[in-house]
């Protein structure tokens, strides 16, 4: 697959407040992006950046995938989030809210197969307890399982780990080691860097 | 095979749905939109029971007419507003096309704003002693009334879904652009309760309504992607 994700001096600042500039990266199938830094060096906002939720001050992000050129919003339909900022809705059950994802962007899974989704990440029998009753760290198995749903070309992952165990930590690390399309992994932990082919530090 | 049109309709039905499922499950904005709904006409009702309970007509539609803005003005908005407070908009722009998002919304608005015309209207009727003379022009009116203020708040709410001060923005930027909507309702409605008037003298509202539906509608499906993904 012809895969590679591009961000072209990127720069992003608010008025008074410079965030970062200056991100230049080439990222190819299979390769791994780390943006690692302190907090509030601006993490979060890249990988905002990178979905299209938040436009750069200056630069652009693209993703080339079979000879297009797709950049901001015809990204998202390739893009898997998992990200703090990405709200599951409390409401309704793992099953209906995969169900509604799937829905949306055009996806259509048997009940059986998103119970199987949800075997693999470590939610077996939970498919139908409302999202509001799960834990922390059932909820971000939960992203995975959506972020997975529509075999994205580029994972993003902002604090990958955060509220994982120690075996909710060993599954990320095989979905991060297995995935083949682009992963980037916003984090300021340490052992996570290790996953980097290639290291963006801001701050 | 999906054609696109027949999967955006489908998936406008799945955020419908999604919608439906949520409000039945939270009432966030059903519980505002009613009790605002039945303390005004309560209110109103006291306030013309002092005067005797004789209402003009022209007074009456007024009335109702403010009651149904105000009401609807209360949960409308909820709608974009709870997607932005608790983060799940960021999900839905990832996953939903914006059509499908403005759609399914607007279809929510829609029913949200019939189960309170159904409740408010018998409770107004009741109270306010309200007597319709032509039932059928009475329910275009309310029907095409209630269609044009939800296509036009169902986009002023995405607007104002990312302020801080969503409530005040929200009554400032719906008022102007309701404005003809609630001036031809209002004015259909007196037409309704007076009687001798046919479903013809009151071709100009219904055409000013339904023409103003149309345009609002169709441009909120032109800005909404720009409103929702900007």
């Amino acid at each position: 697959m012809d895969l590679k994700l591009k961000l072209d001096g990127l720069a992003k600042s608010y008025p008074g407040r410079p965030v970062f500039s200056k991100i230049n990266a080439e990222v190819p199938a299979g390769r791994k992006l780390v943006i690692t830094g302190p907090n509030g060096s601006g993490k979060s906002t890249l990988v905002k950046v990178i979905c299209g939720f938040i436009r750069p001050t200056k630069g652009a992000v693209t993703l080339h995938v079979n000879g297009l050129s797709l950049s901001r919003i015809d990204i998202r339909p390739h893009i898997g989030l998992v990200s703090p900022d990405l709200v599951l809705y409390d409401e309704l059950t793992a099953f209906e809210n995969l169900s509604f994802f799937a829905g949306v962007a055009g996806l259509q899974f048997a009940l059986s197969k998103l119970e199987d989704k949800l075997n693999a990440i470590g939610l077996e029998g939970r498919g139908d307890d409302l999202v509001g009753s799960y834990s922390s760290g059932m909820k971000q198995r939960l992203k995975y399982c959506l972020a997975l749903l529509r075999e994205p070309s580029l994972l993003l992952l902002d604090e990958p780990t955060a509220n994982l165990d120690d075996r909710g930590k060993e599954l990320v690390d095989n979905i991060i080691k297995g995935h083949n399309g682009i992963v980037v992994i916003a984090t300021n932990e340490s052992a996570e860097l290790e996953y980097g082919d290639e290291i963006v530090r801001l701050g | 095979m999906e054609t696109k049109s027949s999967g955006s309709v489908k998936r406008s039905f799945a955020v419908f749905q999604k919608d439906i499922k949520s409000e039945l499950r939270t009432r966030y904005a059903i519980n505002a939109i009613l009790l605002f709904a039945v303390v005004t006409v309560f209110a109103v009702s006291f306030a013309m029971a002092k005067s005797g309970g004789m209402v003009a007509p022209v007074l009456q539609s007024s009335l109702l007419w403010i009651v149904i803005y105000f009401s609807s003005l209360s949960g409308l908005a909820q709608s974009f507003i709870k997607e932005e407070e608790s983060k799940t908009a960021i999900a839905l722009r990832l996953y939903a096309p914006a059509e499908s998002v403005f759609g399914g919304k607007l279809l929510f608005n829609l029913v949200l704003l019939i189960v309170m015309n159904i409740i408010t209207i018998p409770l107004f009727a009741i109270f306010l002693n309200l007597e319709i003379a032509n039932y059928p022009l009475f329910f275009s009116v309310v029907f095409l009334g209630s269609l044009a203020m939800v296509g036009t708040t169902t986009l002023v709410a995405a607007i104002i879904s990312k302020a801080s001060v969503k409530g005040a923005l929200f009554a400032v930027l719906s008022f102007p652009l309701l404005l003809p909507v609630l001036m031809m309702a209002i004015s259909g409605t007196k037409k309704a309760l007076s009687p001798d008037i046919t479903f013809a003298m009151a071709r100009m509202e219904l055409q000013v309504l339904g023409s103003y539906l149309v345009i609002m509608i169709v441009l909120g499906f032109f800005l909404f992607d720009a409103v929702w993904n900007d």
